[in-house]
């Protein structure tokens, strides 16, 4: 987020307040060891009643795997993540297409825009009711899909997601959470800084740059 | 009262369960033919104090609302027992 021309402050989970932040981001990790289900008991922290507020008036929220996971069981956005078929720990590049611009953090991106970044989860499958899924596909709420390129040396959709589905949105775009994480692909050292673009959007966004 | 209570999570039967399907190939190596439709879910053991039975009940099944089982992928199920 620096690097994006952000200022960045941890927030303790235990924190009443956003300490003034305009964007919180809930990054990957293990909390609470993924015990009983990943996520469930974070989504308890304290810090989420601010967090909660904060989305609510339009806030900017994003969830980067753990965190989405948080954010999912938290009901900040809907359906949930289970074991990836095929029981594997998914630790691989993958394909991924951007279907959603106008959301707080993929307004770098064009509409249909393919990227190749990291992923690295047990549980990332999204699944969800089929009301849900079909309100996510009608109200244009998925935000990443994955999606098989002709020809691709990375596996199509390694956890085995409903409809494919990577990332998704609230109606309003100001609350993200995808499975992937694009901070891991952020640096030319790296070989690509395509991941940058989400952290860069986010900036124009809360500097009010229209998407 | 104290009761002993006994909650089982299982993941609802329209989803795939890569867990149950890794024991039931598992078993199949193993040479137990005739198995089917293994899942596998969670036991949750606990002692609750309530007023009477039902009580206790309703209290474990908020629990099981609120925590121990997520409603869009998990069934659960309550014993109380004194």
């Amino acid at each position: 987020m620096e690097r994006a021309g952000g200022e960045a402050v941890l927030l303790d989970y235990r924190s009443g307040s956003l300490d003034g932040a305009d964007a919180v981001i809930l990054p990957g990790g293990f909390s609470y060891g993924d015990y009983l289900r990943s996520g469930a008991i974070a989504r308890f922290s304290p810090v989420m009643a601010a967090i909660r507020e904060h989305a609510a008036a339009g806030g900017a929220v994003l969830g980067i795997c753990n965190g989405f996971q948080i954010l999912c069981e938290a009901h900040l956005l809907p359906g949930a993540l289970m074991h990836n078929a095929g029981q594997r720990f998914a630790s691989r590049p993958v394909d991924l297409r951007i279907e959603r611009t106008y959301t707080i953090c993929t307004s770098e991106f064009e509409p249909g825009e393919v990227i190749r970044i990291p992923q690295a989860h047990g549980e990332g499958r999204y699944e969800a009711t089929p009301e849900v899924l079909e309100m996510l596909e009608r109200d244009n709420l998925i935000v990443l899909r994955y999606v098989a390129v002709p020809g691709s040396d990375v596996p199509h959709n390694p956890n085995g997601s409903t409809a494919d589905i990577a990332g998704i949105c609230n109606p309003e775009g100001n609350v993200v959470g995808f499975m992937p994480h694009p901070e891991r692909l952020a640096d030319k050292a790296l070989g690509s800084d395509v991941g940058m673009r989400f952290f860069t959007g986010l900036i124009k966004r809360l500097s009010g740059v229209p998407a | 009262m104290k009761f002993r209570v006994h909650v089982r999570v299982t993941p609802r039967p329209v989803l795939l369960d890569p867990q149950g399907q890794a024991v039931h190939h598992a078993l199949h190596s193993l040479g137990f033919a005739g198995v089917e439709q293994v899942r596998i879910g969670k036991a949750i053991e606990m002692e609750v104090e309530a007023a009477d039975r039902d009580k206790a009940m309703a209290e474990v099944r908020r629990m099981c609302e609120q925590l121990l089982a997520n409603p869009v992928t998990e069934d659960f199920f309550v014993a109380v027992e004194e």
